[in-house]
């Protein structure tokens, strides 16, 4: 359902997604890793169509994220990196103003909301205005946005981030729930997180992808954790450059 | 048309959720009274809102760049925008639907200037024609303001800036039509490009609505200056939403 063809993007001279393929199919839950500034989050934006790529192009649903990228849109649920949101709006009207831009209406509209509400637990602050929550409330009312239209595929950047012990826990039974019947792409640097919940694992660093494959196929091929899986790889390719 | 509905509704509202309409109407008010009665109102003895509108293409240099400066400045600063676009929403919808609910706000603001036409209705029997041409030409006056207000706006994420940038470019159209500049100018520029730099105003063109003299080349100067503005605003969102 995702497929990505050569991406390439950099800002200046950094260059920060250096020709990234990959394909996710239904079902698969992806974990991006990689250390900071890695170009995960470019990557995961270009998807989103909010950055557009110097050369390259992905699918999502069969769209193409440059020429089609208001259909693209419309399929995708995202969380970006910061959880941006209207500090001043109450968590319900933020929610409605989400819906009147995804043409959810009515009956249809009451639907999703009764169903987001108690899915992010957020009833408790429903009318509260944003700028007033919490870190970990901000964050679920991130994931309501990207929930509520209830999307084929999902982009999450670093959900967990913020979050306490137990809404970590949450957050990841709500993705193993949702794994079955969607298309999920996640960033973390936690890698419980993506023993936990992830069907596979790209690592990247540098803009490149170093290593394609199931977190349990990584520890058998290295016979080590995957904490130091990671460091071998990440590191390998600092000291290459 | 969702997209572009969705965010004109959600400014609008958003300007009644906050202080910010308040304290804009009420100073607008202020001013807009005071200037009024402050300059011989009473004294001319003439039934008409001339002295009223005379006043507005200064007073709104000042205050519609006060409305538009947080129009794109926030929403970059705090980083919403990348939810705004990431949302089915075009970047041409999300532009005009903030532009369409900034000038419908100080629209609302114009229309609640009514006790001063209520006034001269109960001293004498104005030109009904030519107080709606003037708070029509007031308000075409104010969108061309308010898209000059959000070019800046998209072009700098420091609201400060974004401000004192297009009070510059607004105190200059006005400027550019005043009789002392022209006066001045006279002596340096040849007469047609005078004529030239007079067009360019904003205050020639106002001041010929205001009369009553409603032409098609007036109207035309503030429709034409809001859309290059927007579009010029457009592509500067384009380029720099990311950075």
């Amino acid at each position: 359902m995702i497929s990505v063809d050569r991406l390439c993007r950099s800002f200046g001279s950094l260059v920060a997604v250096n020709d990234i393929s990959f394909e996710v199919q239904k079902g698969q839950v992806l974990g991006f890793l990689g250390p900071n500034g890695a170009g995960k989050s470019t990557a995961m934006k270009i998807l989103a169509c909010f950055l557009e790529p110097d050369s390259g192009t992905a699918s999502i649903c069969g769209y193409d994220i440059r020429k089609n990228s208001l259909d693209v849109r419309r399929c995708l649920g995202y969380l970006a990196e910061s959880s941006p949101a209207y500090g001043e709006m109450t968590v319900g009207s933020f929610l409605n103003f989400v819906c009147d831009a995804r043409a959810i209406r009515g009956a249809k509209r009451r639907r999703a909301l009764d169903r987001i509400v108690p899915m992010c637990s957020i009833e408790s602050v429903y009318h509260q205005s944003i700028e007033t929550l919490s870190k970990g409330y901000k964050r679920r009312v991130g994931l309501a946005q990207a929930l509520i239209h209830d999307p084929q595929v999902l982009i999450l950047d670093e959900p967990t981030d913020g979050l306490d012990p137990n809404q970590k826990y949450e957050v990841r039974c709500l993705i193993n729930e949702m794994a079955g019947e969607k298309c999920i792409i996640i960033s973390t640097h936690i890698l419980e997180e993506v023993e936990a919940i992830c069907s596979r694992t790209v690592i990247i660093a540098r803009g490149k992808i170093l290593a394609d494959s199931t977190p349990n196929e990584l520890k058998e091929k290295y016979q080590c954790s995957l904490d130091e899986v990671f460091r071998n790889i990440t590191s390998s390719a600092q000291a290459a450059l | 048309m969702n997209g572009f509905m969705a965010v004109f509704k959600r400014e609008l509202k958003g300007y009644f959720t906050t202080p910010v309409a308040y304290v804009f109407l009420i100073i607008f008010l202020f001013f807009a009274g005071y200037l009024t009665f402050r300059s011989g109102f009473y004294e001319m003895r003439q039934a008409d809102l001339l002295v009223f509108f005379s006043h507005l293409p200064l007073l709104f240099v000042f205050m519609v760049p006060s409305t538009a400066m947080r129009l794109w400045s926030e929403e970059r600063k705090s980083g919403s925008i990348e939810l705004l676009l990431t949302l089915p929403i075009t970047v041409t919808q999300a532009v005009w639907g903030k532009f369409i609910a900034a000038w419908a706000f100080l629209g609302i603001a114009l229309l609640l200037t009514f006790p001063v036409p209520l006034t001269v209705y109960y001293l004498g029997s104005p030109d009904t024609g030519l107080i709606i041409v003037g708070y029509l030409g007031s308000f075409l006056m104010a969108g061309s303001y308010l898209a000059v207000g959000s070019f800046f706006s998209a072009l700098s994420k420091n609201q400060v800036i974004s401000f004192i940038l297009s009070v510059v470019v607004c105190a200059i159209l006005v400027y550019a039509g005043m009789p002392t500049t022209l006066d001045y100018l006279s002596g340096l520029l040849p007469g047609a490009a005078l004529t030239m730099v007079a067009r360019m105003s904003v205050l020639t063109h106002i001041e010929s609505i205001q009369r009553g003299v409603l032409e098609f080349k007036d109207i035309a100067f503030f429709v034409i200056s809001i859309l290059c503005w927007i579009w010029a605003c457009t592509i500067i969102l384009n380029e720099k939403k990311a950075s």
